[in-house]
C-alpha cells in the first residue's frame, strides 16, 4: 500500500526570491481590478494579460533556455503560481499552455516543433487548447471516436472534441484523436496532433454556455481537416501513455486548492468587520485547510523537482483540494446571511455569486472526483 | 537538538517494531479493564521513548518535534494503553524549566483552557492549589507535571500522589482514564516557565500531541479498512473490488493524508519557532480531529456489523479518535482561537500571513 506521506518541504530561497517580483508584476497589472473578476480565478481570460506576462518572463519559467525559456526551477514556477492566484489574476488564457502544452511538446516533440512552437509561447503569444473528451467519452477517454486518417502529407481529422475550453479564442489545440482503429486494446493506437485552429480549414467551434452564462467551453467539429506529418506530437500510437505524462501535471498544482481563495479572503474580510464565534470558526477551519493544502502541494512540488513521479500524490491533492474548495461557498453561505448577488452586490456577494456556481465544476474538470478516487484506490492495492 | 533526519528514521522503526509487537487485543482488553501494563510501559522506558525530548545531558534522546512525532503517531497508531504521550508532554515541560524528569509513567495538569492552577512559595517549597478535571491517566500516574502561576509568574512544578486527591475517576470513550484531581501539597521541585515560551501556548503543544496520536490511529483504521475489504466477500467477491467501497476508502486516504501532512507541518514549525508555532500546532488539530470524525464513520461503514462488535479490533481506534478529537481543544475550538486571530489581521494581509510562515 502506497504510504501517502507527504513530507514537509521548503520552497528555496531562490523560489521565494521571485515572489517579491511577480508581486510588483501584479501590483502595477491589476491595479482596480475588481474583486467580482478576481473571483474568476484561472477561469479569466484576458490575452492581453497573459502576453504581459510573457514579456516580463513569467510563462515558459521552467523550459529550456535554448527555446526561450527561462530554465529556472518547478519552485520558483509554483510561486509565481501560487501569487497570479492569491491575487485572483486573469490567467486561463496562458493556463493550459504553460501548464501542459508546452511542457507536452517539450517532452515529446521534434525538434523543428520545438524551436517553432516553444519561444511563442514564452512570449505569451500563442495560446492552446486541449481537446480531450468527446461527447461520449469523458472519463472514459481511452473510449474516444474521432479518427485521424492517414492521407497524402499528413492526416485528415473527422469526429467532435467537447468541453473544449478556451477552443473559440486560442490559436492551437492539442488533439488526442484514434490514428488506428484497428489496435487490439482501445488505449492503443490513439495519437496526440498540434492542430492550428486558425488557419486549417474543416473545423467548426461552437461555444457552450455555461450554467453561470460564460463561455469557456466549446464544441469542435471536425471534417475532413488536414493535419500535416510535422504536427504530430511523439510516437503515434503511444498518445495514450503522453496523455496519462500530461495529465500528471494538472493534479496537483495550487490550482487545485486556490479555486475559491477570493472568496475565503472577501469571508475574512466581512468576519473581521463583525467576528462572531461562528464567523471565526468558519474562516479558522478553511486557512487550516488552506495552509494544509499548500504544504502538501509544495511537499508534491519537490518530489516533481526531484525527479520522482507523484501521480498519485497529485490524486490526493486534487481529491481533499476539490472538496475544500468546494465546501467554501457552502461556509460561506451557512456563516453569513447574504443572499448571493451578481449584479450588484458588494464584493462579497459578488463573489459568493460566482464560486457557488463554478464549484459544481471543480472536481469534474481535469478528472472527475470518481476517476481521481479510483486512482487512489489502486494506490491502496483495491484494484 | 532537531533536524537530524537519521534519529527521526531510527526512532520511527523502533518503536514502531516494538509497538505492532506489544500492544495487542489482550492487553488493550485488560487495559480497558483498568489492568496496568506494567511490561509495556517498561519496555517503552528501557527504549527512552518517554524521554524522547528531554535533553541528552539531562538523561533523554535529545529529540525535537519532529522525532517526537514519529513516536507520538506510532503511540496512535498502536494505540498504546499507557500514558507515553503524556509523559513525553511532562518531559519537554519539565526540561524546558530547567527541571529533571524522574523514571515513571507521568502526566500533566490542568488541559483545559479553562483552568487554571496557583503555586505558592512557603518555608517548605513550593505548593500547589486548585483544581483540575480530565487529567488523563490522573489515578494512575507517579508523577504529574503540572504548568501553575506563582506570584502571577508562570511556573512548572513537578508533582508526586501526595500532592493530590483524586476527586473522580472518569475515563473517555476508549477507556482511557481522564480523572478530576484536587491538588493541595508541595511540589518536589519548581522552577519558572522560561520566558522564551509562552504560558498562554502551552495548551496548543497539547493538542498537537493529541493530533500527532490521532495521526497514527487513522493510519491504523485505514489499514484495517483496507485489510477488511480484501478479506470481505459478498455477492462472489471482496467487498474492495466495489467501486462503492473504493470510492470511500480513497476519500478516507485523503483525510489521512491530509491529516499526517497538517501534524508534520506542525512539528516542523514548533522545531523552527516554539511557541511561535501557534497557527501550525492549531491548524494540526483542526485538520486531524476534522479527519477523525470522517474515518471513523467510513471505517465502521467499511467493516459492517462486524466492526461494531467489541470482538473485532476496529473500535480500538475509532473510539480513540472520538476521544481524542475533543481532547485539548476540539476543532471548533482551535478554529475559533486561529479565527479570531486572522480576523484581527484582515482579509488583504491572509496571504502575505499564509507564505511568510515556516
Amino acid at each position: 500500500m502506497h504510504s501517502f506521506r507527504f513530507e514537509p518541504a521548503d520552497l528555496p530561497p531562490e523560489a521565494e526570491a521571485v515572489r517579491a517580483d511577480i508581486r510588483a508584476f501584479l501590483d502595477k497589472n491589476l491595479a482596480g481590478y475588481p474583486a467580482a473578476m478576481r473571483a474568476r480565478s484561472w477561469s479569466g481570460f484576458d490575452p492581453d494579460f497573459s502576453a504581459k506576462m510573457g514579456q516580463a518572463g513569467f510563462l515558459g519559467m521552467t523550459f529550456p533556455k535554448q527555446y526561450g525559456g527561462h530554465g529556472k526551477s518547478a519552485f520558483e514556477r509554483y510561486v509565481m503560481l501560487e501569487e497570479v492566484l492569491a491575487a485572483g489574476a486573469p490567467v486561463a488564457a496562458h493556463w493550459t499552455t504553460d501548464r501542459q502544452s508546452g511542457p507536452l511538446i517539450l517532452a515529446f516533440g521534434t525538434e523543428e516543433m520545438k524551436q517553432r512552437i516553444i519561444p511563442r509561447i514564452t512570449k505569451g503569444e500563442i495560446l492552446f487548447c486541449i481537446g480531450m473528451s468527446e461527447p461520449d467519452s469523458g472519463s472514459d477517454l481511452a473510449s474516444i471516436r474521432t479518427r485521424a486518417t492517414r492521407t497524402d502529407g499528413g492526416w485528415l481529422i473527422n469526429g467532435t472534441k467537447v468541453w473544449t475550453t478556451g477552443a473559440h479564442l486560442v490559436d492551437y489545440m492539442i488533439g488526442l484523436f484514434r490514428s488506428d482503429p484497428n489496435a487490439e486494446r482501445k488505449h492503443d493506437g490513439l495519437s496526440q496532433f498540434l492542430v492550428d485552429l486558425r488557419h486549417t480549414k474543416g473545423i467548426s467551434i461552437r461555444p457552450i454556455k455555461n450554467l453561470a452564462g460564460e463561455e469557456h467551453f466549446n464544441e469542435c467539429v471536425f471534417q475532413d481537416a488536414f493535419i500535416p506529418d510535422e504536427n504530430l506530437i511523439g510516437v503515434e500510437g503511444q498518445g495514450w501513455s503522453q496523455v496519462m505524462a500530461e495529465l500528471a501535471f494538472e493534479r496537483s498544482g495550487p490550482e487545485r486548492y486556490m479555486s475559491s481563495y477570493q472568496l475565503i479572503k472577501e469571508l475574512l474580510i466581512e468576519v473581521s468587520k463583525d467576528t462572531t464565534p461562528a464567523g471565526a470558526i468558519a474562516v479558522g477551519r478553511l486557512v487550516a485547510h488552506l495552509a494544509t493544502l499548500r504544504n502538501m502541494s509544495i511537499s508534491v512540488a519537490a518530489k516533481l523537482q526531484a525527479g520522482d513521479d507523484p501521480a498519485l500524490d497529485g490524486a490526493v491533492v486534487k481529491e481533499v483540494g476539490t472538496l475544500f474548495e468546494q465546501s467554501v461557498p457552502l461556509i460561506a453561505h451557512q456563516t453569513l446571511q447574504r443572499e448571493p448577488s451578481p449584479d450588484q452586490g458588494d464584493d462579497f456577494g459578488q463573489t459568493l455569486a460566482y464560486v457557488t456556481q463554478a464549484a459544481a465544476s471543480f472536481a469534474i474538470r481535469g478528472g472527475t472526483r470518481e476517476i481521481v478516487r479510483g486512482i487512489i484506490a489502486r494506490g491502496l492495492g483495491l484494484r | 537538538m532537531s533536524g537530524d533526519g537519521e534519529l527521526r528514521t531510527i526512532l520511527g522503526d523502533q518503536v514502531n517494531r516494538l509497538l505492532s509487537d506489544r500492544v495487542g487485543k489482550e492487553n488493550l482488553e485488560t487495559a480497558e479493564a483498568g489492568a496496568p501494563q506494567a511490561q509495556l510501559w517498561q519496555a517503552m522506558e528501557e527504549n527512552g521513548l518517554p524521554r524522547v525530548l528531554v535533553p541528552e545531558d539531562r538523561g533523554g534522546v535529545g529529540g525535537g518535534w519532529a522525532e517526537a512525532e514519529v513516536v507520538i503517531r506510532a503511540a496512535g497508531k498502536y494505540l498504546a494503553p499507557v500514558p507515553l504521550v503524556e509523559s513525553i508532554l511532562a518531559g519537554w515541560l519539565l526540561s524546558s524549566a530547567g527541571l529533571d524528569m524522574p523514571m515513571g509513567p507521568l502526566s500533566i495538569a490542568p488541559v483545559r483552557a479553562d483552568e487554571a492552577l496557583t503555586i505558592d512559595k512557603d518555608a517548605s517549597g513550593y505548593r500547589v492549589s486548585g483544581e483540575a478535571t480530565r487529567v488523563p491517566w490522573g489515578r494512575s500516574v507517579e508523577h504529574l507535571a503540572v504548568f501553575g502561576r506563582c506570584d502571577g509568574e508562570p511556573y512548572v512544578a513537578l508533582l508526586a500522589p501526595n500532592a493530590w486527591t483524586v476527586e473522580l475517576e472518569d475515563r473517555n470513550i476508549a477507556a482511557e482514564p481522564r480523572d478530576s484531581l484536587r491538588f493541595h501539597g508541595h511540589a518536589v521541585a519548581a522552577a519558572p516557565l522560561p520566558t522564551s515560551m509562552d504560558p498562554d501556548g502551552l495548551l496548543a503543544f497539547g493538542a498537537m500531541a493529541r493530533a500527532a496520536q490521532i495521526a497514527g490511529a487513522l493510519e491504523m483504521a485505514l489499514e484495517q479498512s483496507v485489510q477488511y475489504a480484501n478479506d470481505r466477500s459478498q455477492f462472489g467477491t471482496p467487498i474492495g473490488k466495489f467501486q462503492a467501497v473504493q470510492q470511500e476508502l480513497a476519500r478516507m486516504a485523503g483525510e489521512v493524508a491530509a491529516a499526517g501532512a497538517a501534524v508534520e507541518a506542525a512539528c516542523r514549525a514548533a522545531d523552527r519557532l516554539g511557541s511561535g508555532a501557534g497557527f501550525e500546532l492549531a491548524t494540526a488539530k483542526i485538520r486531524a480531529s476534522e479527519a477523525a470524525s470522517i474515518v471513523a464513520g467510513i471505517a465502521h461503514q467499511t467493516h459492517g456489523a462486524m466492526g461494531f462488535t467489541y470482538e473485532h479490533t476496529l473500535h480500538f481506534a475509532t473510539r480513540r479518535l472520538w476521544s481524542w478529537r475533543a481532547e485539548f481543544g476540539s476543532e471548533s475550538y482551535w478554529a475559533e482561537a486561529l479565527g479570531r486571530s486572522l480576523a484581527a489581521h484582515g482579509g488583504d494581509a491572509l496571504w502575505s500571513y499564509l507564505v511568510e510562515r515556516a
